[in-house]
């Protein structure tokens, strides 16, 4: 008999804990998986820092916060799904009070919150800066109430910790279960379930240089487009403006929240020469060093070119100037960007300038959902980076993510205990055909790897990294992506045929990395052919043979699905607009 | 500096052999590379069988503990100029199984876990649009014990875990109390009987290798060493007073 439950959730990370507890909230008769690659309290949730974005003080409102959000996006969000959000936002970020995260106080006991980029209000919560952490860790541990034993009892929420799925099963049209393979002993399962929600992350390691954790290899967004649901406004890659240089490590915004500035090599606040205003000693809301991400990454490239950036081995910086701050603030709200520079800068930021230059952070696009995590795939769900509903459209801001993950987490969650509620029973023996189809796919694969002698894995992976750097950087043209999907199309008949030195079915991460990177592949691809595809500038999706906006266009949502026949087809959606209807961004003026 | 380091890894491929090997691999030295970076270097260019789990690089998943010249480390945050000019002899943590090479299993601390009931519990949550408060001194009192990544380098270096396997150990019992300080929390009695059992705090013979060896300075053996304070003067309570005056 195979493994069943009423719900699968793919991935352990903020949201996929937050839709277990949601399902299990929502109906404790259910009993609910979390498959994960990794540990749960791994997940790179862990590694957010600065915060998460929610309306608290008398002085702000939830128009404004909706207002920054669409601003920020370039227009491209959903303007139904900000307005649930922003309201939604609050009441997430006090249960996760409620449940024992530590946010930072004021001395009064109230919860403090700090400015970030793009956003007119001080409204992001945050534990010190290892905000991710900390909520992580508490929706972990919160988590573990559920169970049968626990305090809140129930069917519980059950885990396979170490599995890696390879494949959803899709029979009449509807999902219905998972493949997965168990790390520890090379054993391959069908988990055959009433529905999927997948929530596992972004895919910031198809780029060279990322603040990705290694585990970022977009796992979710390949299984989804395999099983034929649609991805959406994928051209969008996030590129955060201050990386450390060698690592790529995050330097997280909250520094310059907390008033850091940003230096060219001649200590001169290079940021009022791309229309975001003008330096002041404190910092200023939605201006300067608190512009968008976008905007002040692609500042870089331009100050760059000027050669008024710092060269280093690592390649160009400017510097991140925190010195001012003093000892005591940085070790009160900014203690992990101290641990970090001197662990792998060997730098203390309370006397030195930390060299930053922008990296690939996040992905506003990817699987395509509705306001409750449903994709067009029945039985099909998606929560957290991986998934677009969209609130973020062509840029995301600081500290909206966090709070995404759970809002959404938590809809996919209640959208899918009432979806299994009223979902008819059927026959799961094709269900169980397939898997057992899968099982032998996967026996072939490696077996044919093994016994390749092509490639390694790793050379065509480095490869595919500097393919997406070089055509699908903060700056593209026609030629540069057409470039790129020609190589990536050459990679992939490389990787056919790649080899593979593993042979053990023993905690085979060389196995792993293949599988990922069979998925990278097919997402790269959706990453160049929806960028060429848009013909215009918006956001962190900057053309420079179309230099501006095109609304009449584009102001719509790119959505590319595969064909049987492995190619692709992009396609339009129009966006969601409710209240504010298009206009210019402006920041620092 | 030289150019290279010689790094000597701990091999087991349970399928293959049934006692542990050593490999050794020369990887650049670079000034910025972590243990880590030489792992990935062997995985990637040398040899792709080797196995070990790693993810942040960034000291803040929990991952790539290890046990690097003798001493329990996280892989990613320790780095191979330090050991110039080698070689670098890297194993899988003390006191645990071994899965395969430097990857150990630690099922046991994941089934411990909810046994220290590592959840808030309250009688009354305050309602929904409303935070309870807490002062930045009154968080003080459990924050240290909150920043505990699950690395298990402690249960690597604890003596006592490596005789007693049912020993609770240091991470939970320090995520215990992270919830009994907090203000928040009313659970302290529900995780009493885990705690001062045989094999909570007072197995612990207060060697202190845990708050040694923690990365992120959660000093999980005073966390012990307090709680078997209030134990004791919970028991003496319980002998000397009447129900009703404890």
């Amino acid at each position: 008999m195979p493994a069943w439950h009423n719900v699968v959730i793919i991935g352990g990370g903020g949201a996929g804990l937050r839709a277990a507890i949601a399902v299990a909230e929502a109906n404790p008769k259910l009993t609910v998986a979390i498959v994960s690659k990794v540990y749960p309290m791994r997940s790179h949730t862990v590694s957010a820092e600065g915060g998460a974005a929610a309306v608290a003080g008398d002085d702000d409102t939830f128009d404004e916060h909706a207002y920054d959000t669409v601003s920020g996006s370039d227009w491209l969000c959903d303007q139904d799904a900000v307005e649930a959000f922003v309201v939604e936002a609050r009441k997430e970020l006090l249960r996760l009070e409620h449940w024992g995260c530590p946010w930072s106080r004021e001395q009064d006991g109230r919860i403090a919150v700090r400015a970030f980029g793009g956003m007119k209000k001080k409204r992001t919560w945050f534990a010190a800066d290892k905000t991710g952490f900390h909520l992580l860790h508490t929706l972990f541990q919160t988590a573990l109430s559920y169970t049968g034993s626990g305090r809140r009892g129930g069917s519980g929420i059950v885990r396979y910790d170490e599995w890696f799925v390879t494949k959803l099963l899709v029979h009449d049209g509807r999902v219905r279960g998972v493949v997965a393979v168990e790390l520890a002993t090379g054993r391959v399962e069908t988990i055959v379930a009433d529905a999927v929600i997948v929530c596992t992350g972004g895919c910031g390691r198809v780029f060279p240089f990322t603040t990705n954790a290694n585990i970022k290899t977009g796992d979710g967004m390949a299984l989804a487009y395999q099983a034929g649901a649609p991805l959406k406004d994928m051209e969008f890659v996030q590129y955060h403006p201050t990386g450390l240089p060698f690592t790529g490590i995050l330097i997280t915004e909250a520094a310059r929240a907390e008033g850091g500035r940003l230096l060219n090599k001649d200590g001169y606040r290079y940021l009022q020469d791309y229309d975001l205003g003008t330096p002041t000693d404190e910092p200023v809301l939605r201006s300067m060093e608190l512009g968008p991400r976008d905007r002040l990454s692609q500042a870089f490239v331009h100050e760059m070119a000027k050669g008024r950036t710092a060269e280093t081995e690592a390649g160009h910086v400017v510097h991140l100037d925190l010195r001012h701050l003093g000892e005591k603030l940085i070790d009160e709200r900014l203690p992990f960007v101290r641990e970090l520079c001197a662990s792998y800068q060997n730098i203390d930021p309370v006397h030195e300038l930390v060299p930053v230059r922008p990296v690939v952070h996040y992905m506003m696009g990817g699987i395509h959902t509705d306001i409750n995590g449903a994709t067009p795939l029945t039985g099909l769900y998606a929560a957290g980076e991986v998934a677009c509903v969209s609130i973020n459209g062509a840029n995301r801001l600081g500290s909206n993510s966090l709070p995404e993950l759970l809002v959404f987490g938590a809809r996919a969650g209640k959208a899918v205990a009432d979806f299994v509620a009223t979902v008819p029973g059927a026959a799961t023996a094709p269900v169980i055909a397939q898997g057992r189809d899968e099982e032998n796919r996967l026996r072939r694969e490696l077996s044919d790897h093994q016994h390749s002698d092509g490639e390694r894995i790793a050379d065509i992976r480095t490869e595919m990294q500097e393919t997406m750097e070089a055509g699908a950087g903060i700056y593209r043209d026609e030629a540069s992506l057409t470039k790129a999907l020609d190589e990536l199309a050459e990679l992939k008949t490389r990787f056919a045929r790649a080899s593979m030195d593993d042979a053990s079915r023993t905690f085979n991460t060389e196995l792993i990395a293949m599988l990922e990177l069979s998925g990278m592949l097919d997402v790269a691809s959706c990453i160049v052919a929806s960028g060429l595809r848009r013909k215009e500038s918006r956001g962190a999706h900057q053309r420079t043979d179309y230099p501006d906006r095109n609304d009449e266009r584009y102001l719509a949502h790119s959505v590319i699905r595969r064909k049987p026949d492995g190619d692709w087809r992009v396609e339009y959606l129009p966006v969601s607009i409710t209240r504010w209807p298009p206009g210019e961004r402006v920041y620092g003026r | 500096m030289p150019e290279t380091i010689t790094m000597e890894v701990w091999r087991y491929r349970p399928e293959h052999e049934s006692e542990p090997t050593w490999d050794a691999y020369d990887v650049p030295l670079r000034k910025e590379w972590a243990v880590l970076d030489g792992l990935n270097h062997i995985k990637d260019q040398l040899d792709g069988t080797l196995s070990y789990r790693w993810s942040c690089r960034m000291g803040i998943c929990g991952s790539c503990g290890m046990t690097v010249n003798g001493e329990p480390k996280l892989s990613c945050s320790t780095f191979l100029t330090d050991y110039a000019p080698g070689p670098v002899r890297v194993e899988p943590m003390r006191n645990f199984p071994v899965i395969r090479d430097l990857v150990v299993e630690m099922g046991d601390f994941m089934a411990k876990l909810p046994a220290v009931k590592p959840w808030l519990v309250s009688d009354d949550e305050p309602d929904e649009d409303t935070e309870y408060l807490q002062t930045p001194v009154e968080m003080d009192d459990y924050k240290r014990y909150s920043m505990c990544i699950n690395c298990m380098l402690c249960y690597s270096a604890c003596p006592v875990y490596a005789l007693d396997p049912d020993f609770i150990g240091p991470a939970a019992i320090a995520l215990a109390q992270r919830y009994n300080l907090d203000s928040r929390d009313a659970g302290a009695e529900d995780r009493r009987d885990v705690l001062a059992s045989a094999e909570g705090v007072w197995a612990c013979t207060f060697v202190g290798e845990c708050s040694v060896v923690c990365p992120k300075d959660v000093d999980p053996a005073g966390a012990i060493q307090r709680y078997k304070l209030t134990a004791a003067s919970k028991a003496v309570k319980d002998l000397l007073l009447p129900r009703g005056a404890r």
